[in-house]
């Protein structure tokens, strides 16, 4: 017999375990089936990590709702999770005459969305908060509560919560069949078949792909890349604020930011590509992206680039994410979740779980017990474990060897080395493995199949 | 706090024959930080033949040369797995080892933590992210130390003497490479490399010819590549991104001491901008062989003598 669930998540990006933790945590029995080898293994493995206020979001948008609900949740579980926060603020810089005129704007557009700390900054203000920014900055608009934070810690907590309150994650599940069996769904994958009686559809890059396995999808997925470069970690003391542009009818801009580990990257770039999974980066790009980089903050012209990636946003022909209960069917998709999954993916969550609880079943009366599941620190500013000793593996990151076998182990070990990195920080210094690779790639091995 | 006249950090060549010099020349109070847990430097993963003690007689393997460099320094004051995290504001030590967290002063400190090969992130090579590319220090560590065979066919990046070493390697693993790619018009190696690659290796070297991007699915399928505006795809299922050597930084780039090229600029004595501190070895930024970094060990230590008459 296949085992039956009250909810099953397509997808274990940061939206899907979010929605997964918040039904488990419910008291509801729910599995997530997952393509890749481990979770966040498309839109959410690359993005720039911010926290966002929802101070530029449309106004009145679903998205604007689910990014400040998912913000107040981050401030409220992010203790009892271990998820650390990275105070920054940020700044809109103008540059030209042209966009200093809009920065009242900018104010104004945050105020309405309730984000009623936004300020203008002088110049004067500008040079003492950020000494090593370009002189031709010519003035800004300052966002207290912008911050960084851990983009993969904050997924696996959520999943490691979710499992804790009874939940399944499938791995190397890529789902190929939905179909109707009696009042629940039957869904076939590639690790075997389960049956539940909703399906939350959070596929993220392949939303439309999988929403055309029940029936017409009503959107398209069109994929937008954007591409990083991140600098070595002495350029971290160079940029106290994240550094926003103001945007253009085109484009929002590339930003310069902190990054938890301790470094300063640029990027995102907006390109619209075919590319659905393991996004390219391209030469030129990134130098023009480095270039950038060094416009705004020049003392990073002596300072090396530790690494490049790409990430892809699962844009759609909407605008606002697409949150839609198919009433008839116990069906509900996700999709659309662009530019600010991170920040909005609890709030989804809570507005997920809402529209279940309207359309397709009551949630039990009885709350179960909250299980708190911390993840191990990785951010810089915080206790890491090689304060207490123990033997350095990755020199440049100082991950230790307990560290990497700890995420070999648990209750979701890593899948595959990606994932071992996103749980560790091995290998993403400043030498990318030169020294640690062969030993890093050793030890995962041996977890996994028992034999280098 | 733990306070010595004479620190050394790295346990490479160069700071084990500092080490080893400067005790035959009666200084006691030296001690040498190692993070890995066994002192010897690079050569311990340089299975191929070309080592020789000072530089004489270049027979040994890396390792057996590690092994050798060891012996002769026995019974000095080598703390490996220990690991210089950081120098604070008052120029001590900030260490770790397996017992936590420490800090350390001393008189003089020397940095002898070597040389890496810049990373594909660095060089700013673009394509997918996939497993099979990786520097000449991964291949020869999986190759010599954990006995893999990560590729078949790599295609090879870089013409300095260490893209070549990568054939021998190669060789020991039965691979065979596609090809050695150099953007420069020469090799940067001596010309008989190139000539020893094809007549030896039967591997061809492409001249003025830029890694465009890597691309594949999981793994490696093919590099795109640009000769004099030309564009061409060669497959290989490895990419083997070799030299541009630069200093190990870490302890130093935030500033501590001046910097050239992201090495320690020093004086002819391997003098700092800052009076205390010494930089010898790889660190200086080049790729200088094991020997040739003994000798500049050996020279330093009779300095720092002179100093203490
Ligand atoms: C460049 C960039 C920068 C960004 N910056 C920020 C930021 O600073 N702050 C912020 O809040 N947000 C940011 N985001 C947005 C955020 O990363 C995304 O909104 C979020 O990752 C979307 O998550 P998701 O779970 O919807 O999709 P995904 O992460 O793509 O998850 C979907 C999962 O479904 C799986 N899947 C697909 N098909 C199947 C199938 N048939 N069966 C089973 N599983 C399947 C996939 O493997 C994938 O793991 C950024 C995004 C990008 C690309
Ligand atoms: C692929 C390759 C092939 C080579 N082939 C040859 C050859 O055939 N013949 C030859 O003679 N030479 C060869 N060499 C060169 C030779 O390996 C180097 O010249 C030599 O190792 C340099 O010695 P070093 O002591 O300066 O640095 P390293 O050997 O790099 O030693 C530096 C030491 O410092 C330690 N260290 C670094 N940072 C810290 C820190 N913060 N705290 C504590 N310890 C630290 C490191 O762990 C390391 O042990 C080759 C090199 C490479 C990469």
């Amino acid at each position: 017999m296949d085992k039956r669930f009250d909810i099953a998540v397509i997808g274990g990006g940061v939206v899907g375990l979010a929605i997964l933790r918040r039904f488990a945590m419910s008291g509801l029995t729910c599995v997530l089936l997952e393509k890749g080898a481990d979770i966040l293994s498309g839109a959410s493995k690359g993005n720039s990590a911010l926290l966002h206020t929802g101070f530029d979001a449309p106004a009145k948008s679903l998205e604007l709702q689910c990014m400040q609900a998912g913000y107040q949740e981050y401030f409220n579980i992010r203790q009892k999770l271990n998820l650390p926060l990275l105070e920054t603020g940020a700044l809109v810089i103008a540059w030209t005459q042209e966009e200093s005129a809009a920065l009242d704007g900018i104010v104004e557009k945050a105020h309405a969305n309730s984000v009623s700390d936004v300020k203008r900054l002088t110049q004067t203000e500008i040079r003492i908060r950020e000494p090593q920014i370009s002189k031709s900055a010519l003035g800004a608009v300052l966002v207290p509560g912008e911050h960084v934070i851990d983009p993969w810690s904050a997924p696996l907590a959520y999943a490691q919560q979710a499992i804790a309150h009874g939940a399944v994650i499938l791995r190397n599940a890529e789902v190929t069949r939905v179909e109707r069996a009696n009042s629940d769904w039957r869904i076939t994958s590639r690790s075997g078949d389960v049956l539940a009686s909703t399906v939350i559809n959070a596929a993220g890059l392949f939303g439309d792909k999988v929403e055309a396995l029940a029936h017409e999808s009503s959107f398209t997925i069109k994929p937008r890349k954007g591409q990083f470069v991140v600098f070595d970690k002495p350029a971290a003391k160079l940029a106290r604020s994240i550094i926003l542009p103001v945007p253009s009818e085109h484009t929002k801009g590339v930003v310069l930011f902190r990054t938890i580990f301790g470094n300063l990257a640029i990027g995102p770039t907006a390109e619209e590509t075919e590319e659905r999974t393991n996004p390219t980066t391209d030469s030129t790009t990134l130098e023009k992206l480095k270039s950038r980089a060094i416009e705004i903050v020049p003392a990073l012209k002596d300072i090396d680039v530790t690494a490049i990636y790409a990430g892809l946003r699962p844009a759609t022909e909407r605008k606002d994410y697409i949150i839609e209960a198919h009433k008839v069917k116990n069906w509900i998709s996700v999709a659309g979740i662009r530019s600010t999954g991170l920040t909005g993916s609890l709030g989804i969550a809570q507005h997920v779980v809402k529209l279940y609880a309207k359309h397709f079943g009551r949630l039990p009366k009885k709350l179960p017990e909250v299980i708190w599941t911390p993840v191990p620190n990785l951010a810089e500013q915080s206790i890491r474990p090689y304060m207490k000793g123990g033997e350095i593996i990755c020199h440049c990151e100082w991950v230790t060897r307990g560290e990497i076998e700890a995420a070999c182990q648990g209750p979701l070990p890593a899948g595959d080395l990606g994932g071992l990195k996103r749980r560790t920080r091995a290998m993403m210094g400043r030498c990318q493995g030169f020294y640690c690779g062969a030993e890093v790639t050793t030890l995962f091995e041996k977890a996994k199949h028992g034999t280098p | 706090m733990e306070h010595h006249e004479i620190v050394i950090i790295g346990g490479g060549p160069a700071g084990l024959a500092l080490a080893l010099e400067l005790h035959t020349l009666g200084l006691k109070d030296v001690v040498v930080l190692e993070r890995e847990l066994e002192a010897g430097g690079v050569p311990r993963h340089c299975g191929h033949f070309g080592f020789g003690i000072d530089n004489k007689n270049r027979f040994l393997t890396g390792p057996k040369f590690a092994i050798k460099l060891r012996e002769l320094a026995e019974g000095l004051d080598i703390r490996t797995g220990t690991t210089v995290l950081e120098f604070t504001l008052r120029g001590t030590m900030r260490l770790h080892s397996a017992s936590g967290i420490s800090e350390m002063s001393a008189t003089r400190i020397i940095l002898a933590t070597g040389t890496r090969e810049s990373s594909r992130a660095a060089r700013l090579i673009g394509g997918n992210r996939l497993s099979g590319v990786m520097n000449t220090g991964t291949f020869q560590q999986l190759v010599y130390i954990k006995h893999q065979k990560p590729f078949s066919n790599p295609v090879i990046i870089g013409s300095e003497w260490v893209s070549f070493s990568n054939l021998l390697t190669c060789r020991h693993a039965k691979i065979k490479p596609v090809c050695l790619i150099t953007e420069n018009a020469n090799l940067d190696a001596p010309s008989y490399f190139g000539i020893g690659a094809r007549l030896a290796f039967g591997v061809p070297t492409k001249r003025s010819t830029k890694l465009v991007s890597i691309n594949g699915h999981e793994k490696v399928e093919s590099v795109e590549v640009e000769t004099n505006g030309h564009r061409e795809t060669i497959a290989c299922d490895g990419v083997i991104i070799s030299g541009k050597f630069r200093s190990e930084n870490a302890l130093y780039s935030s500033g501590f001491i001046e910097q050239i090229n992201t090495a320690p600029l020093t004086t002819e004595s391997y003098r700092s901008s800052k009076p205390n501190i010494y930089a010898v070895g790889n660190v200086l930024g080049h790729l200088e062989t094991a020997g040739a970094c003994m000798l500049q060990g050996r020279k330093l230590a009779a300095m720092i003598a002179t100093e203490f008459k």
